[in-house]
């Protein structure tokens, strides 16, 4: 099947082309008047609006987004880590917000490069990101700054590595030999340099 | 938490640590709290998951995009059919692709059913840690005859694999509407009837339910608290009415909110939501059409196999569809639905290929279930279990 025939045929492209003719949803274009620069573009695919900001920009794009009166994200709804394995920057985060007062939602990304796989944290904001970013920390290894307890959390204390990354193996296994206090022995699955520094 | 340790370890102590989990009878599921006690109130608690984890994320990208299937009824297990539902949905919306009426209303009518049974589990094991024994059994009573329901359409009871991207696997059994209609207006109205008059006015279950794991609307919505544990909160959300799907918006029903935001308001919402989608069901039998119960395009669903079998045209897209799976374009999408616990949402990212590059879910219980240390800060260890039980926390959705 070549490229052009799945394009004719699937609805969803022809959607994609419908939505950026419309005039630019009001969250894209406040971010851009608030932020300038650190909105780096915005795009409207399958129906879902979604913004790339600027890996330092993050909490204040987020805190524009909760607390600006047209917008009122009260939600973060997911986060969430993607691996793009050969690609630079190599990682991305994903961040979803919803209003509850307009009903409208919107994804944040954020690249994040390998060799500096961290961003702040936006615990500050919202309580939920507490397990959404430990998540991310234990199956993608992203660190984020300000966290207060960045453990492993679906995964355990002795587990190597970062299951999601795409190159591990999907067949690897890791023993846990004991169990582990969660007072006493908490740091066990955390960052070696203290990634809740910042 | 040095301080607790330092605390902790003074020989006069007054306090004590009691660990719960992740093999104990009223955690339903395995996860594992440590609190740490002073006489009966808990100071301070800590929540350990990951217990059910089963890379469910990880074997995704290892799946063509059918091979997810299966998958997502091993999420939020005790209403499998909704898991189903979010997922094709979202690969759907990825697709382009608008299902048959018919197979739209399906899915309500499976997915409505499959909300009833996951609150009477609920609603039933948190009666039953309560100590009132014989709601388990006037709560699970029905279940078993939905169950019966969705055999008859799938030949599975728990794991049913029934929705398909593109629609559903087959249509409805002859005499399936008549059988449902019997289900919800006998077996279930009357299910609800016996738990309303064994609960709603009950004094025990009030003096144990009523500010009991109280969780006011700010925090709930400040944890992403979604679905009924939201609306007892007074969180006015139900992804059903505010981002409609497969038809929810031509149906009359209402949703329930309760202010309370305790064990009681939650049991409350629970009930009301059941015949809420009791509603629901009887309007998608009423007006159930006719026609396929799949999309009639060869590059997401496979021909009839009486075409496979006779005609050469239908042989090879279905060689075809099987070799190369369905190919979505590239790019990512965010797909929701209501599910038992609130929204479920997939995060997709479609690389092109036969494989989803990567699947994220967003599980409501693992939302509600990170307020926990919150909530239990003060409380009493004998309401740690009532308070857990009335979230509904499903450990195979929360770890995945």
């Amino acid at each position: 099947m070549s490229d052009s025939e799945v394009k004719s045929g699937l609805e969803a492209a022809g959607e994609a082309d419908e939505a950026a003719a419309l005039p630019e949803p009001v969250t894209a274009r406040l971010l851009k008047a608030e932020l300038g620069t650190a909105v780096i573009g915005t795009s409207m695919a399958f129906g879902d609006l979604a913004i790339q900001i600027r890996r330092e920009a993050l909490v204040s794009a987020a805190r524009q987004c909760r607390d600006h009166p047209e917008l009122q994200y009260d939600y973060l709804m997911d986060v969430g880590a993607v691996d793009h394995l050969g690609r630079t920057p190599r990682f991305e985060m994903v961040y979803n917000l919803y209003s509850l007062r307009f009903r409208h939602r919107v994804r944040l990304h954020v690249q994040i490069p390998e060799e500096d796989p961290t961003v702040d944290s936006l615990i500050d904001l919202w309580s939920a990101a507490d397990w959404f970013e430990r998540e991310a920390w234990d199956l993608m290894g992203i660190r984020f700054r300000g966290h207060p307890r960045l453990v492993r959390i679906l995964t355990h204390a002795e587990f190597v590595g970062h299951a999601l990354r795409k190159d591990y193996h999907p067949a690897e296994r890791h023993r846990l030999s004991r169990t582990y206090d969660l007072f006493t022995e908490d740091q066990a699955g955390a960052p070696p340099d203290g990634a809740s520094s910042g | 938490m040095t301080s607790t340790l330092e605390i902790l370890n003074q020989p006069q102590s007054p306090r004590m640590v009691v660990n719960i989990g992740p093999q104990h009878p009223a955690t339903h599921g395995t996860f594992r709290i440590e609190c740490v006690l002073e006489g009966e109130r808990i100071v301070e608690s800590r929540t350990e998951i990951g217990y059910l984890h089963r890379c469910f994320e990880k074997m995704s990208e290892t799946h063509d995009y059918w091979g997810v299937i299966p998958y997502t009824d091993r999420l939020n297990y005790c209403s499998s059919m909704i898991n189903g539902v979010g997922y094709c949905l979202t690969v759907e919306k990825l697709l382009g692709c608008t299902i048959p009426p018919r197979a739209q209303a399906i899915r309500v009518i499976l997915s409505e059913l499959s909300r009833i049974m996951d609150h009477l589990v609920c609603i039933g094991t948190n009666l039953v840690d309560l100590g009132a024994i014989t709601n388990f059994w006037y709560a699970f009573r029905p279940r078993e005859v939905i169950y019966d329901l969705l055999e008859a359409c799938c030949g599975s009871r728990l794991t049913v694999s029934y929705v398909r991207i593109g629609g559903l696997q087959d249509d409805l059994p002859p005499g399936w509407v008549e059988r449902c209609r019997k289900v919800i207006r006998k077996d279930v109205a009357r299910a609800l009837l016996d738990l309303e008059k064994l609960n709603t006015r009950n004094p025990i279950f009030k003096l144990r339910g009523q500010g009991v794991g109280v969780m006011a609307r700010e925090r709930a919505i400040a944890w992403g608290w979604t679905g009924p544990c939201a609306r007892a909160s007074g969180v006015d959300y139900d992804v059903r009415r505010d981002h409609p799907y497969h038809g929810y918006e031509q149906y009359e029903w209402q949703i329930p909110v309760e202010h309370g935001g305790d064990v009681f308001a939650r049991y409350l919402v629970r009930m009301e939501e059941m015949r809420q989608s009791v509603r629901i069901i009887e309007q998608a039998l009423d007006q159930l059409p006719d026609g396929p119960v799949i999309v009639d395009d060869r590059r997401i669903a496979l021909p009839p196999k009486q075409e496979v079998y006779t005609n050469i045209e239908a042989l090879m897209a279905h060689f075809k569809l099987i070799m190369h799976g369905i190919l979505p374009p590239p790019g990512e999408v965010y797909g929701l639905v209501e599910g038992g616990n609130g929204e479920l949402g997939f995060y997709i990212v479609s690389d092109g290929t036969r494989k989803p590059y990567r699947v994220k879910v967003r599980p409501p219980c693992f939302a509600v279930f990170q307020a926990f240390d919150e909530m239990l800060r003060g409380m009493l260890l004998a309401d740690v279990v009532a308070t857990l039980g009335s979230l509904n926390i499903i450990a195979g959705e929360l770890d995945r």
